[in-house]
This record gives C-alpha cells, sequence and structure tokens, in this order.
C-alpha cells in the first residue's frame, strides 16, 4: 500500500500538511508534514504535489537501520536510532525525507497513517496498493 | 495561551524600533481574536481624528485563535485600520496562507505603526525581524514583485504587498497575497502605501499550544468530515463564488449598469459554467480549505493567468460596466490584482463615471477623449490604470465614489453607489429589504459579507418590512463577523451547510475554554458596538443619515429585468432603521444607549 496523489485535484490548501505533522509530531506545522507541497504561480498556475511511494530507498541506505516497516507496511522513521546523518534525504527520488535539525531531533517521513486523505476536500490523496 | 502565537509584534516604522509584548489574556477572553483584536487596538490606541495616512494611524494586522490549525478554512486575517475611504472603521478580511504563518511565528497581532521615512519590506523569520530597503520595488505591481520575492525567498515563506495604487494614495487601494488574494476594501493597501511598506515577508516554523490535542484532532475531523460528506461540496468546489452569477441574475440583484437594474440581458454569458469552461484551471484553496473558491484562471485571448474573477468581481467589472466577455472581466481582475486596487470599488467608481458621461455629466474633456460608455472595454482597461496612478480622470475616482460625486456635483450623487463612503458590492437592493438594510447598517460601509441576507428577502418576502428580517440582519451581523474574529472561513457554514456546533468542541480543545455560539455572538456583538461607538468617535455629525443607503435603492425601480419596477419606499427605510436601532438597543441616531453598553461590558470603554 502507498500514498497516492493527483496533482490536477490538488488546490494547494495544505490541510494534508496540517493533519501530518499533527500526526506525526502531535502539532499543526506544515513545515514538519511529509508530503511536499511545489506552488507553481503565477504560471502556469498549477499544483504539484510529492509523496512518498514507500519505495524503501531510504531504509536501504540507512546506517543506522533506523528506517522499518510498520503493521501497515510502510517504511517509517524510529526516532531513538535515526541520528541525522541525512543519507536518507538524497536516494528518495520524490524529495519526501525529511531532515531539518532546526525543527526536529529526528529525520521523518510518511508512515502512512492516512490523515491527509481524510482532510483532503478534493479527494487529490487516496492510500492503494 | 492555548490557541495563540502568543504575542504582539509592534513595528514602529518611524524609529524602526520592534518590540513583542505577550497577548493579553484579558483581550483574548473579550475580543478573542482576528477583527476583535483589530477593533480593540483600532479603538483603544489609535488617538481620536487621526488622520488615517497620517503617522497616528496604525495598520493592525491579526490571527485568530483557531487560524494554522487542523480547521476547514482556517486561514482568515484580519486587516483593520482607520480607512482612508470613509474615514470610520476599516476591516479587510485575507484568505490564503499568511496569518496560519503568522501563527507559526509566534504573532497574533502585528501592529505597524509611524511612517518609515524611506521605501520598505518587513522581513520576519520567527524570531528574526527587521526593515530592509525597498526603493528597487517601489512602482512594481503586486503579482510581479510577489514572484520576485518567492524566488528570492523560497517556497516556505508567505508575502503580502502593495501595488502601484497603495504607494499612490488610491483610496481603494488592497493588499495583495499568494498571486490573487486580497485584504480588498476600505483601503488598507493605503494605509501601507502611506506607511511606505511594500511587502511582508514572513515565515514561523513554532509550534502553536493546543489544550487537548487529542480532543482537538478528533473534533477537527469532525469537522472535515462533515465538510466532505456535504451535499453542496463539489459544485461549490467546480464554481466557488461564481455559482451566484446565474442566481443574482435570475432575482434581480446583479448589478447592471452602476445599479441601475439587477439583471443584465447579456449576463448569461458571465455564468459560473460558461467561465469555468472558457478559462478556468485549477482550482485554488486557501489554508485548509476543503471548498476552495478561489478559480484560477488562464485567459487565451490576452495570453495572462490571474485567480477568480469571483462573483463580486465579475458583477462590478462585468454587468455593472456592461461587459458580458467574461475574459475581458478577468483581465479587468488582473489589471487591479496588479496595480493593487479594490476590484469592487474601482467596478463602482468606473460605472458612476460611465453613468455621468452617458448623461452628459462627464465629456470627453474630462474623460481625456475615453468614449467612457457602459461596455467600452478598452476604456475601462485605461481607466484603471489611471485610477491606480491617480492621472486624469483616474484622480478624481481614485478617492472613492463619494467624494467623486460630491466634487462633481449635478446630480449624480444621486446615482454614486455606496454607504457610509464604501462603494456597494455586487448585490443590487432595490427589492430586497433585508440586504438593503444590511448594507445600510453595515460596520465598515457598504459591504456584503458581514450579513447575506438576500437569500433571507426571496425566502419570506422581498418587499416585507418587517421584525423579523431585522433580526435576521442583526444576527448574522453578530455571528458571521466570528468567523473573522476566530480566524477561520465561514463559508464551510454558509455553502456547505455544516452544523456550526461542530466548531464548539474545536474551539474548546484549542483554547481550554468552553464557548458556546451564544458566549460567541455577544462577543461579535460588543465588536459590532464597539465600531459603532468609533465612529460617532470619528466623525462629529455622525447620526441616522449615515446609515441611508443610495437615493437610488429608494427613488429609482429598475426599467427593466425581474425587478423592473420594484422599489423600497423611502419611508420604510426610515422604519427599518428604527426597528433595527431599537433591536440593537440604540437611540433613534444610531448610537448604543448607556444600557446596552453596560451589557456588552463596554461601558468602561466607551468614557
Amino acid at each position: 500500500m502507498r500514498l497516492y496523489i493527483d496533482n490536477a485535484k490538488c488546490t494547494g490548501c495544505r490541510a494534508c500538511l496540517v493533519a501530518c505533522s499533527l500526526n506525526l509530531f502531535q502539532e499543526s506545522n506544515p513545515k514538519k508534514a511529509a508530503l511536499l507541497l511545489i506552488p507553481h504561480f503565477p504560471a502556469p498556475g498549477v499544483y504539484e504535489m510529492k509523496v512518498c511511494t514507500q519505495c524503501g530507498d531510504c531504509a536501504r541506505v540507512c546506517p543506522t537501520e533506523a528506517i522499518k516497516l510498520n503493521e501497515r507496511g510502510a517504511y517509517y522513521v524510529d526516532h531513538d536510532e535515526c541520528d541525522l546523518c541525512e543519507a536518507c534525504v538524497p536516494e528518495c527520488p520524490e524529495e519526501v525525507m525529511f531532515v531539518r535539525a532546526e525543527l526536529a531531533n529526528h529525520a521523518w517521513k510518511c508512515d502512512l497513517c492516512g490523515d491527509c486523505v481524510l482532510v483532503c476536500g478534493t479527494d487529490a490523496l487516496w492510500i492503494a496498493e | 495561551m492555548n490557541g495563540y502565537g502568543g504575542n504582539i509584534l509592534r513595528v514602529d516604522l518611524s524609529t524602526g524600533k520592534i518590540t513583542r509584548q505577550p497577548t493579553p489574556a484579558d483581550m483574548a477572553k473579550n475580543y478573542l481574536g482576528g477583527r476583535g483584536f483589530g477593533a480593540y487596538f483600532l479603538f483603544t490606541e489609535v488617538p481620536a481624528k487621526a488622520d488615517p495616512l497620517g503617522l497616528e494611524n496604525k495598520l493592525i494586522i491579526s490571527s485568530g485563535p483557531l487560524s494554522g490549525l487542523m480547521v476547514p478554512g482556517a486561514g482568515k486575517c484580519d486587516f483593520t485600520t482607520k480607512s482612508p475611504l470613509t474615514g470610520g472603521y476599516a476591516s479587510a478580511s485575507l484568505g490564503g496562507h499568511f496569518t496560519a504563518e503568522m501563527k507559526y511565528a509566534g504573532i497574533d497581532s502585528l501592529i505597524l505603526e509611524g511612517i518609515s521615512p524611506k521605501p520598505v519590506y518587513l522581513f520576519i523569520d520567527d524570531e528574526q525581524v527587521e526593515l530592509r530597503d525597498a526603493s528597487a520595488m517601489w512602482g512594481k505591481g503586486a503579482i510581479t514583485l510577489e514572484k520576485e520575492l518567492k524566488e528570492q525567498f523560497g517556497e516556505e515563506f508567505q508575502i503580502a504587498v502593495i501595488g502601484p495604487g497603495g504607494e499612490n494614495g488610491v483610496a481603494f487601494a488592497h493588499i495583495n497575497h499568494d498571486f490573487g488574494r486580497q485584504a480588498g476594501r476600505g483601503g488598507v493597501g493605503t494605509v501601507m502605501g502611506a506607511k511606505k511598506v511594500k511587502a511582508i515577508v514572513l515565515r514561523g516554523t513554532k509550534q502553536i499550544p493546543v489544550a487537548d490535542v487529542q480532543l482537538y484532532r478528533e473534533s477537527s475531523m469532525a469537522l472535515f468530515k462533515a465538510c466532505k460528506e456535504a451535499d453542496m461540496l463539489k459544485e461549490w468546489q467546480r464554481y466557488g463564488t461564481t455559482i451566484v452569477t446565474s442566481w443574482c441574475d435570475e432575482v434581480g440583484a446583479l448589478p447592471t449598469r452602476n445599479f441601475s437594474a439587477g439583471s443584465f440581458e447579456d449576463g448569461k454569458t458571465l455564468y459560473g459554467p460558461v467561465m469555468r469552461e472558457q478559462i478556468v484551471i485549477t482550482d485554488k484553496g486557501c489554508f485548509g480549505c476543503p471548498s476552495p473558491c478561489g478559480k484560477y484562471s488562464k485567459v487565451g485571448r490576452y495570453k495572462s493567468h490571474v485567480e477568480g474573477p469571483e462573483y463580486e468581481t465579475i458583477g462590478m467589472l462585468g454587468s455593472n460596466l456592461g461587459i458580458s466577455d467574461i475574459q475581458d472581466v478577468a483581465q479587468a481582475n488582473l489589471l487591479c490584482d496588479e496595480l493593487g486596487i479594490d476590484t469592487i470599488s474601482t467596478g463602482s467608481v468606473i460605472g458612476w463615471a460611465m453613468e455621468c458621461y452617458e448623461k452628459g455629466i462627464l465629456t470627453k474633456e474630462d474623460t481625456g477623449g475615453l468614449e467612457l460608455k457602459f461596455g467600452n472595454v478598452p476604456a475601462t482597461f485605461t481607466l484603471i490604470e489611471k485610477i491606480a496612478r491617480r492621472e486624469g480622470l483616474g484622480k478624481l475616482l481614485s478617492q472613492g465614489v463619494k467624494k467623486a460625486a460630491q466634487q462633481v456635483g449635478k446630480g449624480s450623487e444621486k446615482f454614486a453607489i455606496h454607504v457610509k463612503g464604501m462603494e456597494q458590492s455586487a448585490y443590487a437592493t432595490h427589492y430586497a429589504t433585508a440586504m438593503l438594510l444590511a448594507y445600510m447598517t453595515c460596520d465598515v460601509g457598504a459591504h456584503h459579507n458581514r450579513a447575506w441576507a438576500i437569500t433571507y428577502d426571496l425566502q419570506v418576502g422581498r418587499e416585507r418590512v418587517a421584525e423579523d428580517k431585522v433580526a435576521r440582519v442583526i444576527w448574522l451581523q453578530n455571528f458571521r463577523p466570528m468567523f473573522d474574529v476566530l480566524g477561520a472561513c465561514r463559508l464551510q457554514w454558509v455553502e456547505l451547510g455544516i452544523d456550526r456546533n461542530l466548531y464548539v468542541p474545536v474551539l474548546e480543545a484549542i483554547t481550554g475554554v468552553h464557548r458556546t455560539w451564544e458566549d460567541l455572538e455577544k462577543i461579535g456583538e460588543r465588536i459590532w458596538n464597539l465600531n459603532r461607538l468609533y465612529w460617532k468617535r470619528e466623525i462629529e455629525d455622525f447620526d441616522r443619515s449615515w446609515d441611508l443607503p443610495s437615493p437610488r435603492f429608494y427613488q429609482e425601480p429598475p426599467k427593466t429585468g425581474v425587478t423592473a419596477g420594484k422599489i423600497t419606499n423611502y419611508e420604510d427605510v426610515q422604519t427599518l432603521l428604527d426597528m433595527y436601532y431599537e433591536q440593537r438597543g440604540w437611540s433613534h441616531e444610531g448610537l448604543p444607549t448607556n444600557d446596552t453598553l453596560a451589557r456588552l461590558d463596554l461601558a468602561a470603554l466607551a468614557n
């Protein structure tokens, strides 16, 4: 299972980013979300959203083996074992592996909680095989 | 303090001094946030009779306790100031993502004071707050500059900018954000320009404290679920506010040729489905919004991109000017956005000027050679530019329709469509007494969003002058602005029809304070009455005559359309006011009585 996005339906509202940060960090902060929104304005006037495909490239390069599979079959970051080395970041083909030491003392990524899907008003996001 | 950024950030532009103070708990209790904070600061800090463009006026930018949190549409930002358009209270609401960013930077209200000696922009990155030189930005278009600033600082920064209209002192200049959302009305951009602030560039990364995270998540999810299950969701997502264009045309509320009628014979080409098919490419949402009004358009004829047009702009720059092509309206919208002037007021002053021209009150000598007839698209584009530059006829119009008509005279005051000096937004009110009263008594002048009562007129009888209509207007005026106080959008309630009681546990989970809608409406009533006191304080001769609508709505029944021959007579206008004052607990001249002030805990402030 993984998260999918239909960019044509994305309205750039960031509800998904807030819901994501609330689940990952118990706080409301779009900068601590595991989805990446790239607005293209004023032209061509479209939104681009990047989401984790659960490809596992991040887990394969993690030297401390901090990125593990959860019960949903998604890769997540074990906070205690992450040392912020950033090896995972350049490996991510979708740019949704995040290390920002000023914001959190561990890396973060999508663990497929599904809260972004629940708040997306246009059904731009969904979870499927 | 749970639900709040925690700080009031003051920037003294005259001295460059920047200070933070903790957000006062008492103010949060009595005024809650957003528009409430704005009204309180304006009343208590800006000296009586201050010059709107002078040193003493302040621009107060406020978020609310829901802003930036996981709540539908929690991106409503309030801009309050003393209006250079009306001389009274101004409060404009901005959507988009700016106010969420304020909260993440720990700011509940940002107060711009004094006047900078040179053009500056305000840079805020969490604790880092600086005034920076904006000499090279002065004169740039609002959309153009926002793009440049995004490229310079990155997507995480949210940006508010003024265009040339705000720099040049157009009385209805706006503040632009997110490539097409505006704090539009009352000249808030004019005040920012007078202070020599070209832009605010803002980023925050902090946590907003919440009283009960689990309850907050659960109750907010229930709100989103209700929105997603609403019957109206799909249609609203597709058309946004342009849903009402056809409805207004059909019921005779679509402003046509300077509000001389309420139906436009060529209106069909302005309707939502036509616009959707011809130009809309992307649905564009404000912060956390499941039902985006924003329709982003690619305008083929002009090879341009613009957010909108939304309904108000379609009415004012379309049918009100006799313009029937949606691409022309979209381009006029873009010109206003880039030049930094409010589309509603701009449409109104141009509509008035066109009528003056057609009646021979203005001639080609006055218009600089423009054949200023209704429907003239190139003349409209030229005049928009001239207004923003304050050149030729544009200089007259840049003062707003009330002052322009006072100067020109010759009976043109009778078709200057405004209340208190603010141009009426896009609902023709010849034959809709509740909506007429809503415009007459709105706290900023003739704006629709405090009490959109026109649907009630159609439900209970449009011509009726009755206590229930007045009560409805008052209830809407107390209740609807509370969304601007809370910092979230009202349209999930208005348009999707979700149960407003779903907000009660959300607000409690966030702030830790239980408040019913009854409690919230009392705060709304307190703010409404405080603003009424403000008008009286600022304007010596303020009395019930300031609540009268344009004579067009009680003297000139439309000659065409579904409201042809229909009008509210003058006696009924006065009766509506009498009923309104009585129900509000106000005097015959429309001022809160001592009992009313005491009931709303305003007695101390009033004295």
